[in-house]
């Protein structure tokens, strides 16, 4: 069996079996990310997009495989060195209380700092700069705790930010958000692709995912059904076979990636 | 990156307020309260310390007691300072700052203002441990062993109930109250075994007091906090991380469950040393790290100031225990439990809003 190449991309994983103590979630994954994508992992509930992510992100030890970062297993990397390069926005992390905005973002230097070198002008520099990006700049002072979620979602995403790492994976970033911040959190990690960050984030929404992603990895039952650009991959057969979804797919008006329209059961008739 | 700011120039300024010291290639950012706070508790309790040792039934003049301490003094100033006094002080200090050190971490660790060494059962696995020795006629050694015993075995058997793919904080609170349950029962019943003279000395151990405490006690507390306050200082950091959430922490490159490891060992020391030297105080723990937070402003457990806030609250509740009532004293633990009801009250009342 072909195996990808490791030293390809910075970042992928081989043979990778999953599991939870026994309950194994996916087994035998290939995963490629391409270097500079917006690699968006898609899939059902419970089909293991977020085991895979948190797998590439070392929050998870595979039973067998191995993930690869700049070619050496991911594992065998001081940790560290990993937090310097690959960044993790975890599904949901817990505020302190009451840490102001500055605080919570400046804690995403914690990988470059040590014990007695914990604020260079460097961390200032670069926490300035995530706040900048995110367009928190404004709330330094505020409290975390007292923003609205979209804001708190913001905050977060400096954080990691400021962490300064080539490569950035999000898991779920879009959750518990109302649509016009989710749609707000995806510009802005859209513009951090542009500024050549390689993303990789698991999303619930298909025409979110289709709208943002170069790359789509398609999840299914713990296996890797279809890779590759949306337009290449999402087909009415491979919504029907993931997602159990009868649909048509049309172009986006705003974008002419594909739009996913779900059949509908009872037609409404127009003279009615 | 194309987004335009809405406050061009605010973020720099916000992130530069709070001050950073710069001397060659070390930097460090301290949180401007604490700054202020620190050295104000060293000097509050330095003031209770001088209090405690100059009143009493014999009052030594403050001149006297500074003199005694630093041996200028008279003889009989330095018999009632230096043998009978300060010993009693310092004991209640390093105590105080041990449980306080023990609650920072272990509320820290459960992510839990009630997480406190004397809620999950680290503190009543002491007692039992002790009970256990002043009932089968220990030595003032053996007591203090009995009660590290107790307090690491206790400690030992609710992370091992508690652990699964690591130790989630509330799971290590559950289990501990649990703990804490059954091992007062196993306390209470040696006590209605024991005869009546070990039970005496049994009930007034257990309210925790410093009464009649000497150099012999200072002494163990002095060197767990020597070895174990470093220790403290090293993993403050990337506990403060921990505190977000362990996947936050791990991604951010720190061994959690090391990190871990060395916090809860480090607190259930201090938790033993602290109760082989004064019993079983309650509430220094729990509410030491609760006020220093609020003093200082800081975002989460700090644990230096948890320290000083424990080493103040001892020794105060130990002089309000001397004086209420003199010539009468009272156990150090009566007045922590009285202070103690009274906080957890005003807790529960500030959360309901």
């Amino acid at each position: 069996m072909s195996r990808p190449d490791p030293r390809g991309s910075r970042l992928s994983g081989s043979g990778l079996t999953l599991a939870y103590d026994q309950r194994v979630v996916a087994e035998d994954l290939d995963v490629v990310i391409p270097d500079e994508s917006f690699t968006v992992i898609i899939g059902p509930n419970a089909c293991g997009k977020s085991t895979l992510l948190r797998a590439l992100a070392r929050m998870l030890k595979p039973k067998k495989g191995a993930v690869h970062l700049d070619g050496s297993v991911i594992t065998s990397l001081p940790s560290k060195e990993v937090a310097r390069r690959l960044g993790l926005l975890p599904q949901s992390s817990i505020v302190p209380d009451g840490i102001t905005v500055t605080d919570l973002v400046a804690r995403g230097r914690y990988p470059h700092q040590r014990l007695m070198r914990q604020w260079s002008r460097a961390d200032e520099a670069a926490v300035a700069e995530a706040m900048r990006a995110t367009d928190v700049a404004g709330l330094g002072d505020r409290i975390v705790d007292e923003l609205s979620g979209g804001q708190r979602q913001r905050v977060w995403l400096a954080m990691a930010l400021a962490q300064e790492t080539p490569i950035l994976l999000l898991d779920e970033p879009t959750t518990f958000l109302d649509i016009s911040h989710q749609i707000e959190v995806l510009d802005l990690c859209a513009d951090l692709h542009e500024a050549g960050r390689t993303m990789v984030a698991v999303l619930h929404d298909l025409n979110q995912a289709c709208r943002y992603a170069t790359h789509l990895v398609v999840m299914r039952h713990g296996r890797i059904v279809a890779e590759g650009e949306p337009s290449a991959v999402v087909t009415p057969e491979l919504v029907e076979h993931v997602f159990e979804l009868r649909c048509e797919i049309i172009p986006d008006p705003q974008t002419g990636t594909p739009l996913i329209v779900p059949e509908a059961r009872r037609r409404v008739s127009a003279d009615a | 990156m194309t987004r335009p700011t809405t406050r061009p120039g605010a973020g720099p300024g916000a992130v530069r307020r709070r001050g950073a010291v710069r001397v060659g290639p070390w930097s460090l950012r301290p949180a401007p309260r604490a700054l202020v706070a620190g050295p104000a508790l060293v000097l509050v309790a330095f003031a209770v310390a001088v209090a405690a040792i100059s009143t009493g039934e014999f009052t030594v003049p403050v001149p006297d007691v500074l003199a005694a301490l630093f041996g200028q003094g008279t003889p009989v100033a330095e018999l009632i300072v230096g043998k009978l006094r300060a010993p009693r002080v310092v004991t209640g200090l390093l105590v105080g700052a041990a449980f306080g050190l023990s609650g920072a971490l272990f509320q820290s660790l459960t992510r839990n203002p009630l997480g406190s060494p004397d809620f999950i059962g680290f503190t009543a696995g002491a007692s039992t441990g002790g009970i256990l020795a002043v009932v089968t006629g220990g030595t003032a050694a053996q007591i203090a062993g009995g009660s590290m015993a107790g307090c690491v075995v206790t400690a030992a058997l609710v992370y091992g109930l508690a652990f699964r793919r690591g130790v989630q904080g509330y799971r290590l609170v559950l289990v501990g109250i649990g703990a804490n349950a059954l091992l007062n029962s196993v306390s209470f019943y040696l006590l209605t075994r024991a005869n009546i003279n070990d039970a005496a000395t049994a009930g007034a151990w257990l309210t925790g007091s410093l009464g009649g405490r000497g150099w012999d006690h200072a002494v163990p507390v002095a060197l767990a906090l020597a070895v174990l306050l470093p220790i403290c200082l090293y993993v403050s950091r990337p506990m403060r991380m921990i505190e977000m959430g362990d996947d936050a922490a791990r991604s951010m490159g720190i061994n959690v469950e090391a990190v871990r490891a060395a916090a809860i060992t480090a607190g259930v020391l201090l938790c033993g040393v602290a109760t082989a030297a004064a019993g079983p105080v309650v509430f220094v723990a729990l509410a030491a790290p609760q006020l220093a937070r609020r003093l200082t402003r800081s975002p989460g457990v700090t644990l230096t100031a948890s320290a000083l806030v424990g080493a103040v609250l001892l020794t105060l509740s130990d002089l309000v225990a001397q004086r209420l009532i003199a010539p009468q004293q009272l156990p150090v633990g009566v007045v922590t439990a009285a202070i103690g009801g009274v906080y957890l009250a005003l807790l529960l009342r500030k959360d309901r809003h």
